[in-house]
């Protein structure tokens, strides 16, 4: 089955389709203007982009003709308060994601300031999760990365949609079982190495910079933290740490293999605030045991680089055979065995924010 | 009326040409603007009605004081450009 390529970058949404020469970049849609997020629902053939206009706010467009044309929808917005000098307001939209196969219109949203917003018709119309607004341990979260503290990460469980886990930076792993109307504080194991030490564990000012489930067994959630890999086998509950020794354990991007539990993918850089790949070597890594070891894969891949994968740039298809990842200055490459070999298919692309795949 | 003019810069993203509208205050013109155009507003001002951090609005060639109440006063013979403020790369 043919698929496409989407590719959320700072100047335009390309959407690739491939041909039988491989993929076509093609013009970007809103050319120019940043675009943080994109989604191709799989349920109806959907797409969604987030964009952030440098002066005008965030804003949200749907397509329903696989990208011809584009209707903006409704942004979401954060509640009035009685300061309003004060009151935060939505800066930006960092992910989207398809509700369950039973609740077609069903899109969530996660923005920045951190909030979570969920919309029932496809985007005309959307509503806080009041319920993780309100969570006290809101006080305690901060940024990373960004000023604000962050929403990125939205899994929602293919067995049961209202199964939900959410990931913050820097505000820790929150799980649901009720679509959303009460909240858990997941994230046991987690380590937070850039608090004071008698602070590191504490489970609501954790980073984890992204994290993924296996589709197949959705339990298993794999998280690239701040200070590590980690992997729960209890849907986000509770975090076991994978030790990387090589070359880093830092990173922002993490896939998960749609079948296999125990294989996921990671682009390791270095930590802080350097964020280069170590030693200029761009690698990606490779669990297939669950976490004991990781691989490290080269092939096709430069040894003097300063790309930076972020934490939406890498994606796998539903194969688990093809993966592609984008960086930040501009460089696109896919692999089509799992990460043994990787091509460049783009070299001149702009900074990269997310990538994915959709039906052709 | 004010007469009321907007970046060129919205052009590729909303319709919004001049208008002359009536309105005691930025924000009771900019309203009415609105009233008309309704998607104009989110470009402008965020969910609060707080003008945008990029977004300036002059009146007669001097930046209005009051970004988040917009209570800067206008009279018939004013004019006011809504600006982006230079940002951006």
């Amino acid at each position: 089955m043919p698929s496409r390529l989407l590719l959320a970058t700072r100047k335009g949404l390309f959407l690739c389709p491939e041909g039988a020469e491989g993929w076509r970049l093609g013009r970007p849609a809103f050319l120019g203007e940043p675009v943080s997020a994109v989604l191709a629902d799989p349920r109806d053939g959907m797409l969604y982009a987030a964009l952030r206009h440098g002066h005008f706010g965030p804003k949200l467009h749907r397509s329903a003709d696989g990208g011809e044309s584009w209707t903006e929808i409704a942004t979401p917005a954060l509640p009035a308060t009685p300061d309003v000098e004060k009151a935060p307001a939505v800066d930006m939209i960092w992910t989207l994601a398809a509700g369950g196969a039973e609740e077609p219109g069903v899109i969530w949203a996660g923005t920045l300031p951190a909030a979570l917003f969920r919309s029932a018709d496809r985007g005309v119309s959307w509503s806080l999760v009041q319920s993780l607004w309100e969570v006290p341990e809101r006080a305690e979260w901060f940024g990373g990365g960004y000023d604000q503290p962050g929403l990125h990460s939205v899994l929602v469980d293919p067995r049961d949609p209202r199964r939900l886990a959410v990931a913050i930076s820097c505000g820790g792993v929150w799980t649901s079982g009720d679509g959303g109307a009460s909240w858990q504080l997941g994230g046991t194991g987690l380590r937070a190495e850039y608090m004071p030490p008698d602070r590191a564990d504490d489970r609501a000012i954790q980073d984890p910079h992204l994290i993924a489930h296996c589709a197949a067994a959705p339990d298993v959630i794999w998280c690239q933290h701040h200070n590590g890999i980690f992997r729960s086998i209890d849907r986000g509950a509770h975090f076991t740490a994978v030790e990387a020794p090589a070359p880093s354990r830092f990173g922002f991007a993490v896939a998960a293999h749609p079948r296999e539990k125990d294989t996921a993918w990671f682009v390791p850089a270095v930590k802080d605030e350097c964020r280069v790949p170590v030693e200029g070597r761009l690698v990606v890594t490779r669990t297939r045991d669950g976490g004991r070891s990781l691989e490290v894969l080269s092939a096709g891949l430069p040894a003097d680089s300063y790309d930076l994968i972020y934490r939406h740039a890498l994606a796998v298809d539903g194969t688990g055979r093809r993966l592609v990842m984008g960086s930040t200055t501009g460089n696109l490459w896919a692999s089509e065995n799992g990460g043994e070999n990787w091509r460049l298919l783009a070299g001149h692309l702009p900074p990269i924010a997310a990538v994915a795949f959709a039906p052709g | 009326m004010a007469r009321i003019e907007f970046t060129p810069n919205l052009r590729r993203h909303i319709a919004s040409p001049p208008a002359e509208v009536p309105g005691a205050t930025v924000r009771q013109a900019l309203d009415a603007v609105f009233a008309g155009n309704p998607r104009l507003r989110a470009y402008l001002l965020d969910e609060h009605g707080r003008l945008r951090k990029h977004v300036t609005v002059f009146i007669n060639g001097k930046a209005i004081a009051d970004r988040v109440g917009l209570t800067d006063a206008l009279t018939a013979e004013d004019e006011v450009i809504v600006f982006q403020a230079l940002s951006g790369g």
